[in-house]
This record gives structure tokens, C-alpha cells and sequence, in this order.
């Protein structure tokens, strides 16, 4: 570690700098989800029928593709952080935990594609035949 | 992370008194990851089987229901059990906001809440599978 006084070697490091980001967002993205669940639950009780017309006609609507694309991002930027709290809390190898993060983050980021891309196809793709 | 094993370990979950503080703190954990798997899995699976087209959407409610119709049990017992961890984080995760506040430490404040979140889980996940399941049949 290099030269100069404690201070200034440590200057810029550290959770001065974005040691608290995690935290925020987890409460950010728990707000987040309270309101999106909040109007996707309300949502799925009120639907008069899940047959295939109904949920496709529902979802092409703007205002349910944009918060559904909303609450995905917003679950799995959550479930991200809250997993990796708990695999660095319960996994004490480094090897297994760093492996265990890496495919948490693969997972999230297939989910998340995958459920972008349903939406956005439901929602601009127009009705298949 | 190597560990010294002469130095003491501080005291953990077998030495404690269990309270209700306790069991939401673990529900909180146990429930989240059953909705980052399950939940999460069964949702994008819903938006993919309405993208895939009706042929696979029809797979998908038979695979929920039975015949299309009322609903079989393996898949109810999932559903009602992740409404459930829904209510559960739900309720636990406003219990930790309000804790983040610095408010809510109180002993007997503490247990009061922490059971108030278990009742209240249980009576949303039966509001609403009685309204799936009894009023809208």
C-alpha cells in the first residue's frame, strides 16, 4: 500500500464513495415494488378472465406494458441485492461465493431480458394470427 | 475468509430465546427467496407464454389448471404459498422501512408488529383466494 499519511491513502475509498449505493437501492426499488405489485395484484384480481384474449389485449395496453416493464426492472434490481446479501452472508468460501454471485447476476439479467422482450413483443407485435 | 477457531464465536441463532422478532427477521430471508425463485420464474413464464401465441398460452393455464378449468392442486398449493411470501415481505418489508426510521424498538412495540405482519399475511393471501376461489367461481 503505498506512501503518505493513513488519511490520504484511504481518501476516496470506502464507503465514502458508494458503500451506501446497495442499501439505498435496495429501499429504493422496495418502495418501487410496493407500488407496481400494488397495481399488478389489484390488476390480476379485477381481470374478469385469464384466457389468452383477455391477458394479451390487457398487456399490449401502454398502461400496463410500461409498469409491468417498470416492476421487473424494479424486482429484479431488488431480488440482485438481496440475494447477494444473503449468499455473502451464508457462503464463506470465496470461490463459492464469488461463483454463486456471478450466477445471480446471469440469472437476473435472463430473466430480465426474457421479460422485456415478452412485453415488448405483446405490446408493439401487434395480435399473431 | 479463514477464521482463528481458538477466538470465540459470538452468540448465534441456537442460544437465543426465540421471539417473534426473530421468526419475521428469518421469514423475511426465507420468503424473499422464494419469490426471487418462484415467484419471479412464474412470472416471466406468464409474460413469455403470452408472447410464444395461444397454442403455448393454452400449455401454460393447463399446466395451472386443470382442464382450463378449476384449478389443480400442486399449482394451487404454489400459488397460495407465494401470495403468501408475497404478504409476508411484503408486511416485513414495511416493518424494516419503519425500523429504518430508528422507530419501532420498543420491546413490546417490537413483538406487537412483528405478529401483526404473520396475521396480516394470513388474512390477505385468504381475502384473496376467497375471492378467486369462491366469489368469482
Amino acid at each position: 500500500m503505498g506512501t503518505g499519511t493513513g488519511i490520504g491513502r484511504v481518501r476516496g475509498l470506502g464507503s465514502a464513495k458508494s458503500g451506501a449505493l446497495h442499501w439505498w437501492h435496495q429501499r429504493l426499488t422496495a418502495v418501487g415494488n410496493l407500488v407496481l405489485m400494488a397495481w399488478f395484484v389489484t390488476s390480476l384480481v379485477r381481470m374478469p378472465s385469464y384466457d389468452y384474449k383477455n391477458v394479451s389485449e390487457w398487456l399490449a395496453s401502454p398502461l400496463a406494458a410500461v409498469p409491468m416493464a417498470l416492476l421487473i426492472l424494479s424486482v429484479l434490481t431488488h431480488l440482485r441485492i438481496g440475494l447477494q446479501v444473503l449468499l455473502e452472508d451464508y457462503l464463506h468460501d470465496e470461490g463459492t461465493k464469488l461463483g454463486a454471485i456471478i450466477l445471480l447476476n446471469f440469472y437476473v439479467i435472463a430473466a430480465g431480458a426474457l421479460a422485456l422482450f415478452s412485453i415488448l413483443k405483446i405490446a408493439l407485435g401487434g395480435a399473431p394470427a | 475468509m479463514s477464521r482463528n477457531a481458538a477466538r470465540p464465536l459470538s452468540p448465534h441463532l441456537t442460544i437465543w430465546k426465540w421471539g417473534p422478532h426473530m421468526l419475521v427477521s428469518i421469514l423475511h430471508r426465507v420468503t424473499g427467496s422464494a419469490l426471487a425463485f418462484g415467484g419471479v420464474l412464474l412470472l416471466v413464464w406468464w409474460l413469455a407464454a403470452i408472447a410464444s401465441g395461444p397454442a403455448y398460452y393454452s400449455f401454460f393455464l393447463d399446466m395451472m389448471t386443470k382442464d382450463q378449468g378449476g384449478l389443480n392442486w400442486i399449482p394451487l398449493i404454489i400459488l397460495v404459498g407465494l401470495t403468501w411470501s408475497f404478504f409476508q415481505h411484503l408486511f416485513t418489508g414495511l416493518r424494516h422501512l419503519l425500523l429504518d426510521t430508528g422507530a419501532g424498538y420498543e420491546l413490546k412495540t417490537n413483538k406487537f408488529w412483528s405478529l401483526m405482519t404473520m396475521v396480516g399475511s394470513v388474512a390477505a393471501t385468504i381475502a384473496i383466494w376467497s375471492e378467486l376461489l369462491l366469489v368469482r367461481q
